[in-house]
This record gives C-alpha cells, sequence and structure tokens, in this order.
C-alpha cells in the first residue's frame, strides 16, 4: 500500500478556556489522509475548525493530542525538524494581499523559502522557473514589482510561486480563491491542478465552497464542528450525499438536483465550545427531528456518540450518522 | 535584463521620488529642514571661524557685558565673549548629545519593543514591566540621580536622556509588532520555515521603521530640551560651551539682574527654532508616510 503524502490520526486541537467560557475544541478527532499527487477538498461553515486543521497540517499549530503524519512519519515539533518539514508541506493562505510582505518585491517573497534553507546556490532560477510554473510569464517582468502594483490573482500566485520555490510535495491551500473575482478563481484553480498533474504534488484545498470541491477534488471530506461527518470520492459525496448536513448544503445550491427540497439548517450556529452530546449535528438535524416516540428513542442520536471516521481513502464513501449506515466500499 | 537587475530598478526608487515630491508640497516640512540644514551646516563649519581665541575666557579681549554692536552682533558675556559664536559653538554639543542620545534612545526601544512584541510568554510581559517601570519612574529626578552618579559631562547626560526616554520607542514599537505579527504574511514566512530572528528582522522590522523615523525626529527635539534642562541644572560639562550651560550661566552671572537680554535671550532662541525645526520635519514625514493623514492639515 502506498504510504499517504499526508495524514492526521486522532487529531484534537482545543484552545484554552476565555471569558468564562469552556475550552474551544476547533478540532475533535480527526482522521484523514491525502494520498501522493491526490488533491482533497475540506468542505465546512466558518468556525468548524477546517482552518484550524490546515494549520495544524502544516505545523504553525501544535495538536493537543493526536498526530499529523508526512509521508508515514510523525511531525516532531522541535524547531530544527519542524524547519525541514517545511521544505515539504507548503501553505496558500485566503487573502493574497496580506499574504505578502507590503515591503517585499516579487522577487524577495517568492526567493524568501529558499533563502530561509539556505538554497541560494542558484536563485535566480529557482525564482524564475517558479514564477513561470504559477503562470507568472514572464517572469521578469514581475520581480521588480511590489504587491501593491498587482492584481488580486497575481499576488495569489505570487504566493503560490513561493510555496512552489522550494519544491514541496504537498500544498496546503486556506481558501485559496475566496477573496478573488470569479473569472480569476478559475484560472487558480486550473493552476492548481497543472500543479498537480506536472508536478505530482498532492493539496489539500479548505474551502466553504462546493461547487470548489466539485471543480478540483479527488475527494471531499465535510467538516461540522470539529469532526469529519461525511468523506468520499466527489461523485458520491456531492451526487449522492449521505449525511443530513451535506445534504442539507448540496440543497440550497440554485442548480442542485430539483427532487430536493432546500433544506434550511434552523438552530444555533456551532459553538466549538459547546459541542452537543450524542451526535454533535443533531440540535439542527431534519431527519432526527422528523422522527418521534420509539423511533426517536431507538435512534438516540443525542445520547449516542459518534465513533470517529476512519479516514479510509479505499471507501467509496464514510458517514458519520446513526439514521444513515456507515461504509461503503 | 536578468532578475538581480530587475530587483534594483523602478519601485523602490519611485517611492522614494513618491516620497520626496509629497515632502515638497509641505511648506511646513521644508522650512523644518531647511531651519535643520541651516544649524547644522553652521555646527560643522564651526571651527573654521570660531577657536580658542574666541571661546577662552582669558584669551578673550571683548568688554564684558556689552550690548549688541557691530562689532558683537547680539552683544558678550561676562568674561567678555561674542555671544553669537558661543550660540553657534554650542550648538555643535547640544545637537550631538539631541541626536546620539535619540539614536540610544531608538535602539534601546526598538529592541525592548520589538521582543516584547514578539515573544508573547514571559519574555514579553517581562520586558514590558520594565519598561512600565520605567514609565512609573519621574524621568527629571532620574535624570538628575543618573548623571551624578555617572559624574558631570556629555556622556552621563546621553546616557541619562536615552535611559529616560526609551520607553515611548518601546511601547509604540510594541504596539506595531504586534499589529504587523498579526497579518497573514507573517503565517506565511513562518510556514516558509522563518525563525523568530528572521521573521522579526525581516518582516517586522521594515514594517515598524517608518513609525521610528517619525517618532525619533521628536525625540531628538525633547532630547534637545532635556540637554538644556540637565545643563542648565549644573549636571553637564562645565568647561564646555552649550545652549544649556549658557543658560546657566547666564543665570548664574546675573545676567537677569544686569538687564542683558542678549545673554539670555540668543541660546532660548536657538533652543526653540531647532525643537522646532525637528518638529516640522517629524510632522511632515509622518504626514507623507501615512497613507490615512493624507488631505488632512
Amino acid at each position: 500500500m502506498n504510504v499517504p503524502a499526508l495524514e492526521v490520526r486522532d487529531l484534537k486541537i482545543t484552545y484554552p478556556a476565555r471569558r468564562g467560557r469552556g475550552p474551544a475544541r476547533a478540532v475533535d478527532g480527526v482522521n484523514l489522509r491525502v494520498e501522493q499527487g491526490e488533491i482533497v477538498a475540506l468542505i465546512g461553515e466558518s468556525g468548524c475548525g477546517k482552518s484550524t486543521l490546515a494549520r495544524a497540517l502544516v505545523g504553525l499549530v501544535k495538536p493537543t493530542s493526536g498526530q499529523v503524519l508526512y509521508q508515514g512519519t510523525p511531525l516532531n515539533y522541535s524547531a530544527k525538524a519542524l524547519k525541514k518539514y517545511r521544505r515539504h508541506t507548503q501553505l496558500v493562505l485566503q487573502d493574497p494581499g496580506g499574504a505578502l510582505n507590503p515591503r517585499q518585491n516579487v522577487f524577495d517573497a517568492v526567493a524568501e523559502g529558499p533563502r530561509l534553507h539556505g538554497l541560494t546556490d542558484r536563485l535566480n532560477e529557482t525564482v524564475r522557473t517558479s514564477l513561470t510554473r504559477a503562470g507568472l510569464r514572464p517572469p521578469e517582468e514581475f520581480t521588480a514589482r511590489f504587491p501593491h502594483e498587482m492584481s488580486g490573482g497575481q499576488q495569489q500566485r505570487v504566493v503560490i510561486a513561493g510555496a512552489l520555490a522550494l519544491d514541496p510535495s504537498v500544498i496546503v491551500a486556506d481558501e485559496p480563491v475566496a477573496s478573488l473575482d470569479a473569472s480569476v478563481r478559475g484560472e487558480i484553480l486550473k493552476l492548481i491542478l497543472s500543479l498537480r498533474d506536472d508536478l505530482g504534488l498532492s493539496a489539500l484545498v479548505v474551502s466553504h465552497d462546493l461547487g470548489l470541491a466539485w471543480n478540483i477534488a479527488d475527494r471531499v471530506a465535510v467538516m461540522y464542528l470539529g469532526r469529519i461527518v461525511e468523506m468520499g470520492t466527489v461523485e458520491e459525496v456531492l451526487l449522492r450525499p449521505r449525511h443530513p448536513y451535506t445534504r442539507a448544503l448540496l440543497s440550497v445550491l440554485p442548480d442542485s438536483a430539483k427532487d430536493w427540497r432546500p433544506t434550511l439548517l434552523a438552530g444555533e450556529p456551532p459553538d466549538p465550545t459547546a459541542i452537543p452530546s450524542g451526535c454533535r449535528f443533531h440540535p439542527r438535524c431534519g431527519n432526527w427531528a422528523a422522527l418521534s416516540g420509539p423511533d426517536r428513542e431507538a435512534a438516540g442520536c443525542d445520547r449516542r456518540d459518534l465513533p470517529i471516521l476512519s479516514g479510509d481513502p479505499s471507501a467509496l464513501t464514510l458517514t458519520a450518522c446513526h439514521l444513515v449506515p456507515g461504509e461503503h466500499v | 535584463m536578468t532578475v538581480e537587475e530587475g530587483r534594483l530598478s523602478p519601485p523602490r526608487l519611485n517611492a522614494a521620488r513618491r516620497f520626496v515630491r509629497s515632502y515638497l508640497e509641505r511648506p511646513a516640512g521644508l522650512a523644518g529642514l531647511g531651519v535643520l540644514a541651516a544649524f547644522g551646516l553652521l555646527a560643522l563649519c564651526a571651527p573654521l571661524f570660531i577657536g580658542d581665541a574666541q571661546l577662552n575666557v582669558i584669551k578673550v579681549t571683548g568688554p564684558q557685558l556689552a550690548g549688541p554692536s557691530g562689532s558683537y552682533l547680539l552683544g558678550t558675556d561676562q568674561a567678555g565673549r561674542s555671544i553669537i559664536d558661543l550660540v553657534i559653538w554650542g550648538s555643535r554639543e547640544s545637537l550631538s548629545i539631541g541626536i546620539i542620545a535619540t539614536v540610544l534612545t531608538v535602539l534601546l526601544g526598538t529592541t525592548v519593543g520589538l521582543l516584547a512584541g514578539h515573544y508573547e510568554g514571559w519574555v514579553g510581559k517581562g520586558l514590558m514591566h520594565v519598561t512600565d517601570w520605567f514609565i512609573a519612574l519621574p524621568s527629571l529626578p532620574l535624570a538628575i540621580s543618573l548623571a551624578a552618579v555617572l559624574g558631570r559631562g556629555a556622556a552621563s547626560i546621553t546616557i541619562a536622556i536615552a535611559v529616560t526616554s526609551w520607553t515611548a520607542t518601546a511601547r509604540l514599537v510594541r504596539a506595531q509588532t504586534l499589529a504587523v505579527e498579526a497579518r497573514p504574511f507573517v503565517d506565511r514566512a513562518r510556514a516558509l520555515g522563518a525563525g523568530n530572528t528572521q521573521i522579526m528582522l525581516r518582516h517586522v522590522l521594515p514594517n515598524v521603521t517608518p513609525l521610528v523615523l517619525v517618532s525619533s525626529t521628536l525625540t531628538v527635539a525633547s532630547a534637545i530640551l532635556s540637554e538644556a534642562t540637565l545643563t542648565f541644572l549644573g549636571l553637564g560639562d562645565p568647561t564646555s560651551v552649550t545652549w544649556g550651560s549658557m543658560l546657566q550661566s547666564a543665570f548664574s552671572d546675573g545676567a537677569v539682574t544686569a538687564g542683558a537680554w542678549w545673554y539670555l535671550l540668543p541660546p532660548g532662541i536657538a533652543i526653540l527654532i531647532v525643537v522646532l525645526g525637528f518638529t516640522l520635519t517629524g510632522r511632515a514625514v509622518e504626514h507623507v508616510l501615512n497613507p490615512r493623514m493624507v488631505g488632512r492639515s
């Protein structure tokens, strides 16, 4: 069996309590694998912990418990080991304007990674190749520019070029296109796809946008309140969603299948400091609300905890729901 | 064109050119800069026309405490020295103490502020406690006792000024560091593998520098004032001529009772003009560098 490029096992990240509230369980038990050359989309609403998970994957956040594994080796959080790890896994952030130092020109921004790792022998060439790969052609035209002299799409390409300059094998992109124009969005997504095809990069793309997942991902994981509730191949999850949360998300898309009635999620927006008992989605779940009497008692969504999804990539789909049968291989 | 050549090209020059152009549009800033340039030039050229013959109380030949006249434009002091020569000569030490004290202040304040802003744990807390402690100390008595402990003279006055005024810079830099560190490019740098030192030096410092530059021009002004104060209180080197020491000797030689306004006013006015020059320059730079202040007068 292939070693996954990036894997998390039973990952939990808890932020300390603040102002009388309980500790925030931002990520509360996640198993996830990104195979070599695979693009996985992590979907969820804001506050569900997906950005925290992304930051943990690149070692910016130290997990409270659980492991992040890069090519089968658990991450070591000593400064030296982390620095070495960071040559292989790169982060692309949501807001390219903010992700570039306003006082650095493009050359310095792209050369930063190689310089930090002492790879300065052929710096010019590295920078030029990275810019070309990121679609900034000819690179000479851009090297002297400053971030404010470029468009959002160009800025995001510079950020991607900066990541590519270290020749990484995995890219973790946190909402890479959320702040870009629709026209530029497609180009950046195409770029990520072509990087996978040409360089064999693996990628985890974090987003709240289901359309994005459909366009670029091989597999999709849907996250709700710190847990993954459903994951599987793009076709299975987006065309035949099983989990009521995924169904609700998909049902409100303008062009979703006709036979689905739009399900509007009622109830409290999720709060990681007060995670409900049992299935964490049950207070907002339509299926649970529709049950009554003995059925409701038998389902026990509000009492019985759900197991953490195994994250096995060979399963077509995995669902964490008492009312939906679990694994389909 | 190679990439390396490309790096040194237009944008940075353009930014400099933009800076100069918008600075030129500020008459007050230009006036301040002109005043400073004039005083700087005078101070630098002073040794060419002022020497021992004009400054040594034993060698001078002028009348005592004489009012302004053709040969002594601003009159003379108790020993018969020309006041205008003393004012020009005094600018050398006053300006250099002011500037050196400011450099020390900025170095100390920036280092402490940067470290306190970057390291959020006990290092940062500890540094801020030390800063608060220095803020709480009354600066004049502290400077006086420092100067007393270190001995009289320019060096101890410089150190005393630096020790009492670095806290403002430290607070400013810490606040700005916290703001810069919250921005995503610091995360990006960290994800690329940057360590603490690299983040502080490559990312935070360049974004803090403009602010520090602005505040340092204002610090020079207050350092010159402090220098005059401390020297006036008798903590300076009695043999050297500074604006503060002129004021002090004018006071102790009875210039006030003798009605010798020409002895008392020139050093005071010189202090006023230089401080004003630094303030105007600082304000103008602040307005040019801070885009949010554009359009406000």
